[in-house]
């Protein structure tokens, strides 16, 4: 089957719409239009770079670029995940707890899946590594930041609880169980919405991309549901280890809350 | 040595504060606004990092975990906090019935609503949850400052009557110079960043507690 291949007069014509959007956005007093030309603008740039990146990537297979461009992939979603707190530890904690948990589920989650699963050679074959990587770390790092976003935030407007429970001599890890819980399940919950309405209410982005690029709905949909799970464990067990080490945190050796290890953002 | 024993503490900005408060004694201590009762009453509990000593019958707090430590130094914070539905969800086990009636509920309080309570209500109900873990020190911060003449008597009693069965050390701040010198054996003034004792008070006390109550 063969591809429509878009021309640059086709994406201008999308283009419009955002535009269109941003003028509606001045005459509404929206106070939005620079951050949508902004992102209008991100989306194309960075699109276009990695592309070029890909391409050049394909052509030269080798374990060190692939090395190189996970990391690359991996600070800028750490820097996305500490930005996206308001209330975040300081220091290295802020960029530390996130990035450690991010990358441990999604190496490791993508690692299973280019070696066990697809069991492709070599198993860093950047067509299939990249954008498994990437799919899993920008789903790991929405789910990331909810959590930890949550726990933070949760665990400051709840303090005098927290302390209240520590002056009854409860532990730590009982003493932050509650909201150690709510917070794990704000980080899931997107995810595992999203598996819920699959198929019913939207095409995921991936399948969709296949079909349009001319694969058998079949094999898309195979490709969909493996990529499903492979987000929810890394989303669920990376919100689980950076809220547990973020929680962790919050605590020193003496168990008492410390709050002044946070600071906020603004 | 039995009871508490603080050496050369330093907390926030204030200090060195030394203080030994022997078993079953309770002390006193006042202060203007913003002097450091509570951060002094936190420091012992060591819910804020400090230098310094402190000891409880002979175990020094670093020897043990904060919340070994924690379950036997309990402090009352001065707003008790409360995070579940009803007030018998806050104990551990079945609240203590004669505990109770001293400090004038019914024995139904158990499933009460929390958000129903009056602050009075929950100060006196704080003060059975802290004492449920039988601490053999008591850091009480205003433990009746939300409280009407009757209930402050109440609680006076049956803190007396615990401390003779229970024998505990207590530090008891308060703003009521005729509460400290009812209830205290010595009392102390915590000023200019360091406690000062308060020898007016020292005098007209004999006895731990008055035996005519």
């Amino acid at each position: 089957m063969n591809i429509i291949s878009l021309t640059p007069s086709d994406l201008s014509i999308a283009a419009l719409l955002i535009v269109a959007l941003s003028f509606l956005s001045i005459r509404m007093n929206l106070g939005m239009t620079r951050q949508i030309i902004v992102a209008g603008l991100r989306t194309t740039i960075q699109l276009l770079l990695i592309g070029f990146v890909l391409k050049t990537l394909f052509s030269h297979v080798h374990i060190g670029w692939i090395t190189l461009i996970s990391f690359f992939m991996l600070m800028v979603a750490g820097r996305e995940v500490m930005i996206r707190q308001k209330r975040r530890f300081s220091g290295w904690w802020g960029f530390g707890v996130g990035t450690l948990s991010m990358s441990v589920s999604s190496f490791s989650i993508t690692i299973l899946a280019l070696t066990v699963i697809i069991n492709i050679r070599p198993w860093y074959e950047p067509q299939y590594a990249v954008p498994l990587l990437g799919m899993l770390l920008g789903n790991t790092m929405s789910g990331i930041s909810i959590g930890l976003d949550r726990l933070t935030q949760t665990a400051y407007d709840q303090r005098a609880i927290i302390e209240a429970r520590l002056m009854l001599g409860h532990e730590w890890t009982r003493a932050i169980e509650n909201i150690r819980k709510e917070s794990i399940k704000s980080g899931m919950i997107p995810i595992i919405n999203s598996m819920t309405v699959a198929g019913l209410v939207s095409l995921p982005g991936m399948m969709t991309g296949q079909i349009l690029g001319g694969n058998p709905p079949m094999e898309a949909v195979k490709y969909q549901i493996l990529i499903m799970f492979l987000i929810a464990g890394g989303t669920g067990f990376g919100t689980m280890a950076a809220v547990w080490l973020g929680s962790r945190r919050l605590f020193d050796e003496r168990q008492r809350l410390r709050l002044d290890r946070l600071k906020n953002a603004n | 040595m039995n009871g508490l024993k603080i050496e050369n503490l330093y907390f926030h900005t204030i200090g060195p504060v030394s203080l030994s408060v022997a078993k079953s004694e309770c002390v006193g201590i006042m202060g203007p606004s913003g002097a450091g009762k509570t951060l002094f009453l936190r420091a012992i509990a060591d819910m804020d990092p400090h230098t310094g000593k402190i000891f409880l019958n002979g175990t020094e707090s670093a020897q043990i975990s904060g919340h070994q430590w924690r379950r036997q130094v309990g402090l009352l914070p001065a707003e008790s906090s409360w995070w579940l539905d009803t007030v018998g969800e806050h104990f551990d086990k079945n609240i203590n019935k004669k505990w109770l009636s001293a400090v004038g509920f019914d024995a139904d309080v158990a499933k009460w609503e929390i958000s129903r309570l009056s602050s009075g209500e929950r100060q006196r109900l704080a003060l059975l949850r802290l004492l449920a873990n039988r601490p053999e020190c008591l850091l009480l911060d205003e433990p009746t400052a939300n409280l009407d003449p009757e209930n402050i008597t109440r609680v006076e009693k049956f803190l007396e009557t615990y401390q003779r069965e229970n024998k505990p050390s207590v530090i008891w701040v308060s703003h009521d110079s005729e509460q400290l010198s009812r209830i205290s054996t010595r009392c102390f003034i915590l000023k200019n960043k360091s406690l000062i004792i308060n020898h007016k008070s020292q005098i007209t006390n004999e006895h731990h507690f008055p035996d005519t109550v």
